[in-house]
């Protein structure tokens, strides 16, 4: 092979013909004056944005008299676990002194139903939309995407209504109704876009064979559909999760989620506040959703950002 | 009318009425069936339950919705009342500098982001774990850490710095601030993405051609990448925006309105007027008045977006 | 003849992948360079490092006599055009020509003059207040085209500009690519995988195969001298036939026997005693009926597939127990099932020592 190359002039293993002068790479000073300012800003941001989590984390191990002691940078002398114990288990929340724990469990409650009910009823809307158009279909999604910018607050009145009259208000099925109707706009919008991506020859061909509206729909296009689902699994559990609003209007005294109690235990505590068991509940109630970002990684990147970029 | 194409042969043969009534309620039954929930969430919740609290809005509903008309004196009292007054102008003075803010820092982040860094999946990490977080976490942490007496004023007061003031928080003045630091810190990450993958949109090639150019980097920014973002730009703002407008949860957590009413919101407003006050009439005006902010600003975006579809390709 | 880009000892490592290795190459002013190769054979990313997009792990890169290994691309004298055409969508065509030269602080009677010379060669006076979303694949290949032409450089480099393109617009514009350097007389360095792109339009062809220039020569040596298998197989299309077997003495005996005699053929080099061959031969090449008569070689064949494509014919048939392709005029009536004399030359073939698949 090497003597192929000949014919463009020397051998190509010696060097004879290579003269003096810049040769390689460009010289590539590790710091240049650039360098040390996109990463004195890069430090800078993560500092900010760590500093909370460590601040979190610190207090929530240390003991009321270190706390009152005033370093909020100081690593607690010795790791104490009561100020955890206390938040999840005995943590007042204004009415009774049961900590975090029911609220924890409430938001399971209330999360996975919400979610299951809520990305089935748009993984089906999603495939009608692409599928099975009618008449004014795409109206109705069209005022679907329009109607996720209306503030919530504009239509909480009546819904408490509409909850009423059904006779759900203050029951888990009052908010997880809430969350199917405002995880309907986003889920919709990703299962179609998601479909739409779909070879229609598949749809065609399933048709051709004479399957019918949900065979298509549990045989061919679900079992395809396992990363939309991933990113609706995502962005509904976070999102449910980290919910305040519907909780507190339409859970019920009974079902409180765990950032509504969380809430309470910080903000309506009575006597001296404990700062050590607020921050122990705060890590507490951020866990969940921390724990699916981290281990989610890009999917949630992807998940976020399949919210915001339009078809 | 758009299943012409489709009925032509069978058409024929209906008359009038009875093809009319068949092409509209029989064709495609089981995915009417199944768009049920989707109808019925657009007809009831953002049409219906839209127009009952505007309609209601005029009415002297107290305790319970009352079909007593009083035109516009709900507006009236609402524009008359100093709480609410603040909670416009707070959001307003708010959303502007978040808005700024959360765009400038996003973009100034993506584009350090692209320049090749070492670790840069851990930068993001970092940036965007935040978001991950419910705006009551993010409000309590920073009420803690902007707590004057043990938090960061009273750490650097008692390492030595008497003078260091970060009482934001109770400083009717300043709490503004405390909620723009809190806000920025859960979602300037998000912008960042969002702007960085705008600027991995961008062909590869149009930067070399650039470079051949001989163009710097910050004029190719400027004049040539961010007039191609316009559409991650444009969600970037709505999405934003339509943050700011609900901006509910991290006021409760953070400063509960306070101090006095300095931090009040419009939705804070509407909530403490529906199910605090039992002044439901109010309530229901506040909440007109948001839907029209959120129109006025929506309404030319999507006139823009979606008016003329023959521009974008 | 003066040399116009000069490549010393290039060597590019990403990592411990190698993608170019110890390559030389000189190309001489006002002459059109076709690198040629499937992808990810290095090509692009030789053009990448002429035009000082990459940097380079070793060697060196003179342009115009200048070592420019170490230039910013602005610096190196080359205009270039991309794949994509890399126009920048917001501005107008009349922008996007002057964009460079504004930013460079030139006065604007200058940059009129040259936005007029280019869009005057490249006829797109009348596009020049359009956005480039608004202009056809050719229009906006002429406008990138056009970008390099301002700069009033020597040196152009193309990146596959034509490959976006739908074929009749393709081999438009080729003939205009050809026409453009006839005028400018330029030193043109055009990167393609389309060999009828590099047999129209190159002065020499390089040919690549992972990292390394296989062969170096005008259209005509590479296609009828191709010196190794690899550059014998890849141009041409159909490709050439291939018959392996041993070369003894001026007999090559294919593997099921046939003797085919190679008298004729004008050997690289001396061969000695019996050497594992494998023998080429292009299907133009070969004869068929009365044509056939007069070849050094010709046996009996069956036709088995006829595959008319109006201006000429391809055929398959099976000669020395393989299967051949060859071509002939359409005036030949032939149908599959009929059995007739072809024969070849081996003068116009080729002959591949089968170990280190070189020219013999």
């Amino acid at each position: 092979m090497s003597q192929t190359a000949t014919m463009t002039g020397p051998a190509p293993d010696t060097h004879t013909k290579v003269e003096s002068g810049p040769r390689g790479p460009r010289p590539k000073p590790f710091f240049t004056p650039q360098k040390i300012i996109i990463y004195s800003i890069l430090v800078f941001f993560t500092l900010y944005f760590l500093f909370p989590l460590y601040v979190m984390l610190v207090t929530s191990f240390k003991t009321m008299p270190e706390i009152r002691f005033g370093n909020i940078f100081a690593l607690p002398s010795q790791i104490s676990f009561d100020a955890w114990v206390k938040a999840w288990t005995s943590a007042c929340t204004g009415l009774t002194c049961e900590g975090l724990a029911p609220g924890f469990w409430n938001s399971v409650k209330i999360t996975i139903p919400s979610t299951i009910v809520s990305i089935f009823i748009a993984a089906v809307n999603g495939y009608a939309l692409v599928n099975w158009r009618f008449k004014g279909s795409e109206i109705f999604f069209s005022i679907l995407i329009f109607g996720s910018f209306i503030p919530y607050q504009v239509m909480l009145y009546p819904l408490v209504m509409i909850t009423r009259e059904l006779g759900i208000f203050g029951t888990l099925q009052a908010v997880i109704l809430i969350h199917t109707i405002f995880g309907m706009p986003i889920l919709t919008l990703l299962f179609r876009n998601y479909f739409a991506s779909l070879p229609q020859e598949l749809f065609k061909a399933a048709r051709v064979d004479g399957a019918g509206f949900w065979r298509i729909f549990f045989e061919i296009m679900l079992p395809m559909s396992l990363p939309i689902f991933v990113v609706a699994l995502i962005l509904q559990v976070t999102g449910i999760w980290n919910d305040f609003l519907f909780g507190v209007v339409f859970a019920g005294t009974q079902n409180l989620p765990m950032t509504v109690q969380l809430n309470n235990i910080v903000n309506s505590a009575q006597g001296t506040p404990e700062y050590n068991v607020n921050m122990a509940a705060t890590v507490l109630t951020g866990l969940v959703p921390l724990i699916i970002y981290f281990v989610s990684g890009k999917l949630f990147v992807r998940g976020v950002a399949a919210g915001a970029v339009k078809g | 009318m758009a299943d012409t194409a489709v009925d032509t042969g069978r058409g024929a043969g209906n008359t009038g009425r009875r093809g009319f009534l068949r092409k509209t309620f029989l064709h495609n039954v089981p995915a009417k069936i199944a768009a049920l929930p989707m109808m019925a969430t657009v007809l009831v919740v953002f049409i219906g339950c839209t127009i009952w609290t505007v309609y209601y809005s005029f009415t002297n509903s107290r305790l319970l919705p009352s079909g007593d008309f009083i035109g516009f004196e709900q507006y009236e009292r609402l524009f008359g009342t100093s709480r609410w007054n603040v909670s416009v102008w707070n959001l307003v003075t708010y959303g502007a500098m978040s808005l700024v803010f959360t765009l400038g820092f996003g973009f100034l982040l993506a584009v350090l982001m692209d320049q090749k860094i070492r670790f840069e999946s851990a930068f993001r990490t970092i940036m965007l774990y935040p978001f991950a977080l419910s705006f009551i976490v993010t409000g309590l942490v920073w009420q803690w850490i902007m707590n004057p007496t043990l938090g960061l004023q009273g750490t650097m007061r008692n390492l030595g710095w008497e003078s260091f003031t970060f009482d934001w928080i109770a400083n009717p003045r300043m709490v503004l601030f405390a909620l723009l630091i809190a806000g920025l810190w859960q979602g300037v990450g998000f912008c960042m993405v969002l702007m960085l993958a705008g600027l991995r949109g961008v062909d590869e090639e149009i930067w070399k051609a650039a470079r051949v150019d001989g163009i710097p980097t910050w004029r190719t920014y400027i004049s040539v990448v961010i007039p191609m973002m316009r559409g991650v730009l444009v969600t970037a703002v709505v999405l934003i925006g339509s943050g700011i407008v609900r901006l509910y949860d991290l006021v409760v957590a953070l400063t509960n309105g306070g101090p006095g009413i300095s931090s009040e919101v419009p939705a804070k407003y509407v909530y403490n007027y529906m199910f605090g006050a039992g002044n439901i009439g109010q309530g229901l005006a506040a909440a007109t008045m948001m839907l029209l902010t959120v129109l006025i600003i929506m309404v030319p975006w999507a006139y823009l977006e979606f008016g003329g579809k023959g521009r974008r390709s | 003849m003066q040399t116009s880009v000069s490549i010393k000892d290039l060597s590019l490592n990403f990592g411990s992948v190698k993608v170019l290795e110890h390559l030389n190459l000189d190309i001489a002013k006002g002459e059109f360079i076709v690198l040629l190769g499937p992808s990810g054979c290095g090509k692009s990313t030789l053009l990448n490092c002429i035009a000082g997009l990459l940097d380079v792990s070793d060697g060196q890169i003179f342009i115009n006599g200048k070592n420019v290994t170490w230039e910013e691309p602005k610096d190196r004298g080359i205009g270039m055009v991309f794949q994509s055409y890399a126009l920048y969508p917001q501005m107008s065509v009349e922008r996007n020509l002057s964009f460079g030269l504004r930013v460079a602080g030139m006065p604007k009677a200058e940059i009129d003059q040259r936005v007029k010379r280019a869009s005057e060669i490249l006829q797109i006076e009348p596009l020049l207040n359009r956005k480039p979303a608004n202009l056809s694949g050719g229009q906006r290949q002429r406008v990138a085209i056009g970008r390099a032409l301002v700069r009033d450089v020597d040196v152009f480099l193309f990146d596959e500009p034509l490959s976006n393109l739908d074929a009749k617009l393709r081999s438009d514009l080729r003939v205009e690519i050809k026409r453009l350097h006839q005028r400018l007389k330029n030193t043109m360095i055009y990167v393609t995988h389309d060999q009828i792109e590099a047999l129209t339009l190159a002065d020499r062809i390089a040919i690549m195969k992972n990292g390394v220039i296989q062969q170096l020569a005008d259209p005509h040596t590479i296609y009828n001298k191709p010196v190794n298998l690899y550059v014998a197989g890849f141009v041409g299309s159909p490709s050439m036939n291939f018959i392996e077997g041993t070369l003894n003495g001026p007999t090559f005996t294919a593997a099921d026997g046939t003797a085919i005699p190679v008298g004729t053929y004008d050997f690289v080099g001396a061969t000695s005693g019996s050497t594992k061959a494998i023998l080429g031969v292009r299907p133009e090449h070969i004869f068929v009926g009365e044509a056939a008569a007069d070849m050094p070689f010709k046996t009996e064949a069956e036709i088995e597939i006829v595959e008319p494509m109006g201006s000429e014919t391809l055929a398959w048939t099976t000669v020395a127990g393989v299967s051949v392709t060859f071509r002939c005029s359409s005036d030949i009536d032939i149908h599959a099932g009929d059995k007739i004399q072809v024969g070849f030359d081996i003068a116009r073939g080729s002959l591949f020592d089968a170990g280190t698949e070189e020219r013999l």
